[in-house]
């Protein structure tokens, strides 16, 4: 091996492992790096006691570029799924749950109005998703650009936006900075309708329905593919595994157990990575799969970049809101008014938007909600191999739960598990009874098992401003930082959050135009 | 730091000489200098002029922004803030120097003192607190602004040397060009620089507040025949531009404080270039500098020794047709040059040594306003540049 040629990728999360097959499928020399003894970062699936397997963060399937699943060819490298897509149901104590599938209320306490409205609305939205989705395997124009060839990806933004039509184009320009808040209230008058659709504009982000821009956050998560998510056979470790398995077929090497330290810098360029270990390891290119803040403050140093520009970056909105709750139970839940048909699917505990905000107003004063959201999969019901014949394994995503909590995580861990089992309790009675093993894992505990910069799961908040040409932040939303030699790659860059493998694969081309061989 | 509640309540401030000044003040004239009130003039601009450069003046310097940074990561600190080398800076030296946000336009120009290791001073035109607490993310040091809490004099001229022999400070003559040495004075300590505004041999005097009175009288006491007089602003103004120095605000616009990009200016547009050093790898606009100079600049400052005895006060600078290409940024009657001279800032390609230009000057006689197109020439090097200045040891007449 020679440093000559070498690419290093820090991190072997989705976004790296895709960056590094990519990278070696162009011949070059890869050594992708990995802090945990496991690949997949946040998409990995963990046995939580012995027999239970769980997908220890990310837990559904829902924006994987399709572009990354063809020409990595996953399913070749052992990408299967349980489930293609999952309905989502909306929990109801006193009754019958709300089921939607696609474009349809399929079930539930619905108004016939809205059950006639919603297949309009979820078209439309899905519509100026298409916006956003067509820009994910685009690298971000630069704010400022010297030339037509430059200025050209600014112009293709606006003719995607002109070309949803005059009608289209206006609304979608008057809703996308909205509060989701707003638009479900001119939009329908069902509680559970709305309360399941203002948890889909505001799950893992530091937003309440009532806050501007999360309809464009609902808009992100409805720009991939398919609208419904779906579950991959063996948890969302499987998702990693096919990466990995795409990206040493390709010529990769991947070490695991090795986390990096710093970035060597000479006269000004990144020139490879010094191991914790304190092994140095030199590269031509170093490719960060790290949130932007960890790689630039802590494994850069903000001294090897400009003070403005450090500025802006320290300034960036990075407080992870979500945590999440894993748990072995030694049966089936029963989620009251549940058929047991749907016990696979999406449940959703946010009765309406006015309960989520709600839940939301603590985050903003560095507490938790009492009365919390969550989204819940028992992902052992389509994949039973997770956990052992007749037990299951129950996987939730839970807001608001604020990194930065007042009262300090380590003292209030524990007491937050008891609420949130509570809350289950309520819906599903007689689940306590069944818990064989339980984990909470807070934003404090996301930052530090799996180094996500303030326990955030986008690397950063999905919001307007930091999106796109302003992701992370300008000067360094094209994948290459200012430092000669570094690059990013993960979720904290274009197009964000959300297992897609999309800025692996924009930040493989940048790397390979920026490095040549 | 914390400032004391309600100090934005005061806002008349005087400095420590103030009970000095304001006795030697018998024109009355002062204005606002960062809050402070200071002397335009003392007693008549040109006799304060012609004491500066025929004898010595002094200058109340107090106001000036001063900022003290220390700890570990001091001079990595200085080194990313500023396009020199701060390294070459030894401990007792000064060194002029400025620094550019992240596009390479300038935001101020100031001098570091290396008091000690890992300690520095940075005094400054403006107020950059805000800026260097910016540039601090990332870097182990404490910055601090220490404006009130040291006095400051300006003694410059020929005979500066020998009022502060007078004064007692031994072997005064063998300090070099910006060096800096401690004194013993009367139970305090009394910092003296060979540093300055007015391209001259001068020193600059700094201490702590409390003694800041006893100091002026001892120095009009040991100046009484040496022709010490006091000097205001106007005084000073005149020599700086006589030097070639430059002023924030008033020949570049601090680019903190532009709207429009076009409105800064980077350091080779102010003709600066040799402060900037590329063989450090990071300092803030080191990326951009290096693209202007790829590229080539927009703008040139020149001297212009303009013909005619009429100050080219605010005229726009011509080509040799018809076109505006730029506009004076200070000008005067320069006695010692015996010249109307200036500073201007042209475009590129304009402003090469020889060139000839043209000035158009308004000017007034007895309310009636005329104007006259008056030839210039591009000059190299300052207007006044004596070689006591630099001579080492000092001459002491």
């Amino acid at each position: 091996m020679t440093d000559a040629g070498r690419i290093v990728v820090i991190g072997a999360g989705h976004n790296g492992l895709t960056c590094a097959a990519y990278l070696a499928r162009a011949g070059r020399e890869v050594l992708v790096l990995e802090a945990a003894h496991q690949v997949g970062g946040a998409a990995v699936t963990r046995e939580l006691t012995r027999g239970f397997r769980v997908p220890a963060v990310a837990h559904l399937l829902q924006l994987l570029d399709p572009r990354v699943q063809k020409e990595l060819d996953l399913a070749r490298h052992g990408l299967a799924l349980a489930r293609p897509a999952l309905k989502t149901v909306a929990l109801n104590p006193e009754g019958e749950p709300l089921v939607l599938e696609g474009n349809r209320i399929v079930s539930g306490p619905a108004s016939a109005a809205d059950r006639a409205a919603y297949p309009d609305f979820i078209d439309r939205m899905r519509r100026y998703a298409g916006v956003l989705a067509r820009q994910h395997g685009r690298v971000p124009p630069r704010l400022a650009w010297g030339s037509w060839r430059e200025a050209l990806p600014a112009g293709l933004i606006a003719l995607d936006i002109r070309r949803l039509g005059r009608e289209d184009m206006r609304e979608f320009l008057r809703v996308v900075t909205m509060p989701i808040h707003d638009l479900l209230e001119e939009s329908f008058e069902s509680p559970a309708l709305k309360g399941a659709i203002a948890l889909d504009a505001v799950l893992g982000t530091k937003l309440g329905p009532r806050s501007g821009n999360s309809v464009f956050t609902y808009l992100h998560r409805l720009s991939g593919e398919s609208q419904d998510p779906a579950l991959p056979r063996g948890g969302m470790g499987a998702v990693s595994e096919a990466l990995a398995a795409a990206a040493r077929a390709a010529g990769a090497e991947i070490r695991l157990s090795a986390p990096v330290a710093t970035l060597i810098v000479v006269d000004g360029c990144v020139t490879g990575v010094k191991l914790e270990s304190g092994e140095e390891i030199g590269a031509q290119a170093v490719v960060s799969n790290a949130d932007p803040k960890t790689t630039l403050r802590t494994l850069l140093g903000a001294r090897h970049l400009e003070a403005e520009f450090a500025r802006r970056l320290e300034h960036t909105r990075s407080i992870g809101t979500a945590a999440k709750l894993n748990l072995a139970l030694a049966g089936p839940p029963q989620f009251t008014g549940l058929a047991p048909a749907l016990a696979g699917e999406r449940l959703l505990i946010a009765p309406d938007s006015g309960y989520v905000d709600e839940a939301f107003n603590p985050a903003k004063y560095r507490d938790y909600s009492r009365s919390p959201v969550l989204e819940i999969t028992v992902p052992s019901v389509a994949d039973p191999e997770l956990a052992p014949v007749g037990k299951h394994v129950l996987s939730a995503i839970v807001q608001y739960a604020p990194y930065d909590l007042a009262a300090g995580w380590d003292n209030e861990r524990d007491a937050y598990r008891e609420i949130l089992i509570g809350v289950l309790e309520r819906h599903a009675p007689g689940l306590r009874k069944l818990i064989v093993a339980a984990e909470v894992l807070t934003p404090l505990d996301l930052e530090r098992q799996f180094r996500m910069g303030g326990g955030h799961w986008h690397h950063g908040e999905m919001t307007i401003d930091q999106f796109m040409m302003l992701r992370p932040v300008p000067g360094a939303a094209q994948y290459a930082m200012p430092v000669a030699g570094l690059y990013l790659c993960g979720a904290g860059c274009h197009p964000g959050g959300g297992v897609m493998g999309a800025a692996g694969r924009n930040a493989a081309r940048v790397v390979l135009e920026g490095a040549p061989r | 730091m914390r400032a004391p509640a309600g100090h934005y309540l005061q806002t008349v401030c005087y400095t420590p000489f103030h009970s000095r000044t304001a006795a030697a003040n018998s024109l009355n004239l002062w204005h606002r200098w960062r809050d402070h009130t200071v002397a335009d003039a003392y007693f008549d601009v040109g006799l304060e002029y012609t004491a500066l450069r025929n004898a010595c003046a002094v200058f109340d310097l107090s106001p000036m922004t001063k900022h003290r940074i220390t700890g570990p990561d001091a001079l990595p600190f200085l080194n990313r803030l500023v396009t020199r080398d701060v390294a070459k800076i030894k401990p007792g030296r000064v060194g002029y120097c400025l620094w550019c946000d992240d596009q390479g336009q300038v935001i101020d120009d100031g001098t570091i003192f290396h008091l000690r290791e890992n300690d520095y001073r940075l005094c400054s035109q403006e107020r950059q607190l805000d800026w260097l607490l910016t540039s601090a993310l990332g870097f182990d040091v404490s910055i601090r602004e220490e404006t009130e809490e040291v006095a400051s004099l300006a003694l410059q001229g020929p005979t500066s040397c020998a009022v502060l022999k007078s004064l007692g400070l031994a072997a005064i003559e063998t300090l070099t060009p910006f060096a800096m040495r401690s004194f013993a004075f009367e139970g305090t300590e009394l910092g003296v620089s060979r540093t300055g505004f007015t391209g001259d041999l001068g020193y600059e005097l700094w201490i702590d507040p409390a003694h800041a009175e006893r100091l002026w009288d001892r120095l009009f006491e040991a100046g009484e025949f040496h022709g010490l007089k006091p000097m205001g602003t106007h005084a000073l103004e005149m020599s700086r531009i006589e030097a070639g120095f430059i002023q924030a605000g008033v020949d570049f616009l601090p680019a903190d404080r532009a709207i429009r990009a076009d409105r800064t200016r980077s350091p080779f547009e102010l003709d600066l270039a040799w402060l900037v050093d590329f063989k450090k790898p990071n300092f803030t606009g080191r990326r951009a500098l290096l693209e202007e100079q790829r590229h080539g600049s927009r703008f040139r400052l020149v001297r212009l020794d303009v013909e005619g005895n009429k100050p080219a006060k605010d005229a726009y600078i011509y080509d040799g047709k018809r076109n505006v290409i730029g506009a004076v940024t200070c000008s005067m009657w320069s006695p010692m040059a015996k010249a109307s001279i200036a500073l201007a800032s042209v475009k590129v390609p304009f402003g090469a040594p020889g060139e000839e230009l043209w000035a158009e000057i308004y000017y007034q006689k007895e309310l009636k306003w005329s104007r006259v197109n008056a030839r210039c020439r591009v000059l190299t090097g300052p207007f006044f540049d004596p070689p006591r200045r630099r001579l080492t040891p000092a001459p002491e007449r």
